[in-house]
């Protein structure tokens, strides 16, 4: 391809940044959040093309933007961490070591592709204690930002944030971090009325930090409205699945058939 | 090994494209792609040599009202040689299934640990579990492609069961060297110690049973093909070393306690005391 004009780096880089923020401001926002017994996902996104996913054991992925190109890098993502549990061990795994892989990842797709990637990501791992949960932000460009407490992705997450950092608090229980998360998602950027966001439309879930092996669980049904029922004495999720037969992935809150 | 950056990478520590491509949901498949040599089939071998490796015995599984329960002993021969008194056999696949292993223990360890990692994979990636038929299906396809070792002498025959979701039962699969995978109706039994236990489970299991009584006959056929069968391990009371037993229901794989497992295998002995055959 020939160059007709000169363009200078940082103007290229700039409208690369530009054309990908654009992108994930479009969609709807993502947050991460800690809670005293884990490490929540709360997405408004009412269909089922996820946007939030298990990786392995402790570790969870969430994605803002363009759907193909975090499924891609999703599906890359267990790809790499099932095969260093395999080749390794299972606590080998670590949510660092992903976040560096998808940082190069991002990178170099920004730097060297003339499409950069219009997504956001954040990959969390739970750790046995609070102070160890470990919450990386990586943006399109492959920065990536190692974060405490909560993060917001996505379209209007100046709004959001303003939000969560007025109430979130550490060591909040699940019920009252879900209640400050859909309140930030609801937030009107334009400082108007928030909206209302019922259960089915949110799609969330929790790294739970007391359970063995696999701690991935969606948040669904009647437990999810419960919890976000502020007037409901439900604080947290159940830390044993429901013998629901099916996916155990899924806490739903209905009773398990005899 | 570092896997995570081979050859030509754009930059070193990035995924590789491999990784990036879309379409499989198999782990096997992608393993097979970027490092084969972790793939056990996969290993080139010395051409016309045979080798002693500890071998694992009898499993027995059969069918209750409401599920399947697969037991195994717990014994690892190597020759005439005891190599292991406590190895397990039976290992839970994924929620719904387990396999039992028979043939070169090292081998079909290795065989249950990339099945576990490939329903998981899927699991994740699809965001669904896989059918029953296509768990069978896939340990099939992990079979044929340790035909060449088998055909040196380093067989792995499993024996697969699981709850199916759909039709709200248990059923099991057994294998042949060549990966050709057959349901069972139920019960079966694989291993050296197959024929006794077969023969002890046709005359104790019963259409109909319950869990309690099947975990029990299940039991009993491992004791008769310990009983005949140098190669398989009879309960070890001595020890506290007692058989391996899963239960697959609608609520998932369950592996009874050893507490459990003691109360019940110390009254099949003292039944037969005096009525070794356990005759009734």
């Amino acid at each position: 391809m020939s160059m007709p004009f000169y363009v200078s780096p940082e103007q290229l880089m700039k409208d690369k940044a530009d054309y990908a923020r654009k992108g994930i401001a479009r969609g709807r926002s993502v947050i991460v959040l800690q809670y005293d017994r884990g490490i929540a996902f709360v997405a408004e996104n009412p269909q089922s093309l996820r946007k939030i996913s298990e990786i392995y054991d402790r570790i969870a992925f969430a994605a803002v933007g363009m759907y193909y190109e975090f499924e891609n890098l999703r599906v890359a993502g267990i790809r790499y961490a099932d095969l260093r549990g395999y080749s390794y061990d299972r606590s080998d795994v670590s949510a660092r070591g992903l976040a560096n892989a998808y940082a190069q990842t991002l990178g170099t797709v920004f730097t060297q592709e003339p499409k950069p990637y219009e997504i956001e990501l954040c990959v969390a791992e739970v750790g046995l204690t609070p102070e160890r949960d470990q919450i990386y932000r990586l943006t399109y460009d492959g920065s990536v930002a190692d974060q405490h407490g909560f993060v917001v992705m996505g379209g209007a997450s100046g709004a959001a944030e303003e939000r969560l950092k007025a109430g979130w608090r550490e060591g909040m229980p699940l019920a009252d971090a879900l209640i400050v998360a859909v309140a930030a998602l609801a937030a009107d950027p334009a400082g108007g009325e928030p909206r209302a966001l019922a259960p089915d439309q949110l799609e969330v879930a929790v790294l739970d930090r007391n359970r063995p092996r696999r701690t991935f669980r969606r948040i669904v049904g009647p437990l999810l409205a419960d919890l976000l029922n502020a007037d409901s004495p439900t604080a947290h999720a159940p830390e044993v699945d429901e013998g629901i037969p099916g996916h155990h992935d899924t806490l739903s809150g209905e009773a398990p058939p005899n | 090994m570092n896997r995570t950056t081979p050859a030509g990478d754009a930059r070193a520590g990035s995924l590789p494209t491999a990784y990036l491509r879309p379409g499989s949901a198999s782990f096997t498949e992608f393993v097979a792609g970027v490092a084969p040599e972790l793939l056990p089939g996969r290993r080139p071998l010395p051409a016309g040599m045979s080798l002693e490796a500890p071998h694992g015995t009898t499993i027995v599984a059969a069918e209750f009202a409401g599920g399947v329960i697969v037991a195994g002993d717990r014994r690892a021969t190597m020759g005439n040689l005891i190599a292991n008194r406590d190895m397990e056999k039976v290992y839970a696949a994924d929620e719904y299934s387990v396999v039992g292993i028979a043939g070169t223990a090292g081998i079909a360890v290795e065989l249950v640990k990339l099945y576990q990692v490939e329903l998981e994979h899927y699991e994740k990636i699809e965001g669904t579990i896989m059918s029953l038929e296509g768990k069978a299906n896939r340990l099939a396809s992990m079979i044929r492609g340790n035909l060449g070792l088998a055909m040196q002498g380093l067989t792995v025959v499993p024996m697969f069961a699981g709850f199916d979701l759909d039709e709200g039962r248990g059923r099991i699969f057994s294998y042949d060297v060549t990966g050709g995978c057959y349901p069972e109706r139920d019960h079966h039994s694989i291993g050296s110690g197959s024929l006794f236990a077969r023969g002890s489970l046709k005359k104790l299991w019963r259409p109909g049973l319950g869990e309690a009584e099947v975990v029990r006959a299940c039991l009993e056929a491992l004791y008769d093909a310990a009983d005949d069968d140098s190669a398989t391990g009879g309960p070890d009371v001595g020890r506290r070393i007692w058989p391996t037993l899963a239960v697959l229901d609608q609520g998932g794989v369950r592996f009874l306690p050893d507490d459990d497992l003691a109360g019940i295998v110390e009254v099949i002995v003292a039944h037969r005391r005096g009525n070794p055959g356990g005759a009734r």
